[in-house]
């Protein structure tokens, strides 16, 4: 493959749930190469399994097909090739949508779906832990075995090899299960610069440029708190473009006329976003680590990041387990000025007294005073004085349902039976909803690799 | 000196990993930066979350980029999907971090005095 000297890489999706325009003006408003949109957070793959014991044709993020239906024909046209985790836990399903949608925007014969499989462990599970892969938490050391019943969604979060392969193949569009969030984006540029996967500090690089764009315009002045002020339009905020050079170094900037920031301020706070020990960043393809970057702000919406060194990756891959944890609701009143603190409190009290004489088996119970303390907890400092409004919020968990469900009822007889100057309650009853927790442990890359797949096909 | 709010000096970011969550904070400028690592220490940052964190705080140190990062564990109430808390994923722990106070040479408070805060006058339809 030609080596090229710089390589457009766009982040265009942060989150599933995030701008849903992003992406459009990602690919028309300026150049790029590749788009890749993150779509899973942790929590994501046990809500689409709910989805799919339901409708065996779901289980993938479903906006991303509507998305492409917009942009595709614009892909196609200007050659950006995008890579998305929107399979979720139907890889194959999400491909399917794809192609029905890519015959009905006219890309037929012009486009490649790349898909990657193999990530999801459910189909083998009880051969895995029979095989003595004991997938142990990993900070309290328990076995999956002791709430394997329990187990919705199982994956290991895969390395860019199997989406480096399907870009090999000639995918335009390549969509996987759970795949690291930083190598779905270091994928394209190992591809585009064919970079060897034991080059350490250019996987490093990759890695760094992936880790930057993933969480969308978190890098480009979103949730940025350096002069969040004065950070321009971000109705309609630039989403990062990295340009990466074949040595790896690599420039963090926007599309002209975009909103947002690129500084010195905003990629620093993206860079030490989720990461644990900055020496050992641990991802499936390397061990980077984050103090040897050098960071030039060069002005004009523009930052170059150099010099990362890298280390060899380790043998696992990380698994990402959802269980089923019990049952959850959260409900909320607003009181009102004078003494708006006083009452809620108050109210908290009635409330806490009712679940008592009930005998409701709560496993605990967290009341927040909203306007006070919900954000910072007894960080907050001392309580308003003579608050204007004070809305209360409660939340309960518990392995018993029925006690979830009573609490659910007894937030809104607090509007006649409690303390005075309250209203809110017309959202109704607080939502019953079941806890699916998360359990974090490592597997042998060797004990998943054998079911990796990857296929290409023509639109 | 003078006490100055860590939020004259520095700004930062919140995440999760489970029950752990991550700050990342970074100083305005390099010579802000030993002032923090002098004083901004793993301990000091155990005994400002209170009961807010039950678990061990681990400071990091990123000189290249002028930051710190702290891992907080048994930050989130059990973490992202069972924590009962608003915010369930520490996404403005970076904020409650900046509420600490910190001892810095006068010139430096005279310096930054107001960093970090919204300027007077300031109106939404300015940005």
């Amino acid at each position: 493959m030609a080596e090229r000297d710089v390589v457009r890489l766009g982040g265009g999706q942060g989150f599933w749930g995030d701008d849903l325009d992003a992406p459009v003006r990602m690919v028309e408003g300026g150049p790029l190469d590749y788009l890749m949109l993150d779509y899973l957070a942790e929590v994501t793959m046990s809500i689409l399994r709910k989805l799919r014991n339901r409708d065996p044709s779901a289980g993938y993020a479903r906006d991303f097909v509507t998305l492409m239906e917009r942009i595709w024909p614009t892909c196609v046209e200007r050659s950006v090739r995008v890579i998305a985790n929107a399979g979720g836990i139907n890889p194959r399903g999400c491909a399917d949508a794809l192609e029905d949608v890519g015959r009905e925007v006219g890309v037929a014969g012009k486009a490649r779906i790349g898909l990657v499989r193999g990530d999801d462990l459910i189909p083998h599970l009880e051969e895995l832990l029979d095989a003595g892969h004991d997938m142990a938490h990993l900070e309290t050391g328990a076995p999956l075995s002791s709430i394997v019943d329990r187990v919705r969604s199982a994956n290991a979060y895969l390395g860019a090899g199997p989406v480096v392969e399907a870009l090999r193949q000639g995918a335009d569009v390549v969509v996987t299960g759970r795949v690291a969030d930083p190598a779905l984006a270091a994928a394209p540029l190992i591809h585009e610069h064919d970079w060897a996967m034991d080059d350490h500090d250019r996987m490093a690089a990759a890695v760094l440029a992936g880790h930057v764009v993933e969480c969308g315009a978190q890098s480009t002045g979103g949730n940025c708190m350096a002069e969040w002020w004065s950070i321009p339009r971000l109705d309609i905020a630039g989403f990062p473009v990295v340009e990466v050079e074949p040595s790896g170094a690599f420039t963090v900037t926007k599309h002209p006329g975009s909103g947002g920031r690129v500084d010195r301020a905003t990629v620093s706070e993206q860079i030490v976003y989720e990461i644990g020990d900055p020496r050992r960043v641990i991802t499936p393809d390397v061990v980077a680590d984050f103090t040897t970057i050098r960071l030039t702000d060069q002005g004009g919406d523009r930052v170059r990041l150099e010099g990362i060194r890298g280390a060899p990756p380790t043998d696992s891959y990380k698994v990402s387990v959802a269980y089923a944890a019990g049952w959850t609701a959260a409900g909320t009143l607003l009181y009102t000025w004078p003494d708006a603190l006083q009452k809620a409190r108050a109210a908290d009290v009635v409330l806490r007294r009712r679940f008592d004489r009930l005998g409701l088996r709560l496993d605990a119970v967290h009341t927040e005073l909203v306007g006070w303390n919900a954000g910072h907890g007894p960080l907050a400092g001392d309580p308003p004085t003579d608050a204007p409004e004070v809305q209360l919020r409660v939340a309960v968990r518990s392995t018993h349902r029925a006690s979830v469900e009573r609490f659910s009822r007894e937030m809104a007889p607090l509007v006649l039976t409690g303390p005075p100057s309250v209203t809110g309650y017309a959202g109704g009853r607080a939502r019953v909803q079941e806890i699916m927790a998360y359990w974090p442990a490592l597997i042998p890359k060797q004990a998943v690799d054998p079911h990796v797949r990857v296929e290409v096909r023509l639109v | 000196m003078t006490r100055v709010r860590l939020v004259q000096l520095a700004h930062a970011r919140s995440g999760d990993k489970g029950d752990s969550a991550n700050i990342g904070v970074v100083a305005y400028d390099e010579t802000l930066y030993p002032l923090l690592v002098e004083q901004v220490s793993a301990e000091r940052v155990k005994e400002h979350f209170g009961t807010w964190v039950t678990g061990p705080v681990t400071r990091y140190e990123l000189p290249n980029l002028c930051a710190l990062n702290f891992v907080l564990r048994g930050a989130l109430d059990g973490g992202g999907t069972v924590s009962l808390r608003t915010d369930a994923q520490g996404k403005v722990l970076s904020a409650a971090l900046l509420r600490m106070e910190i001892e810095v040479p006068d010139d430096v408070a005279a310096r930054t005095a107001g960093w970090g805060r919204v300027p007077e006058g300031w109106t939404p339809e300015e940005s």
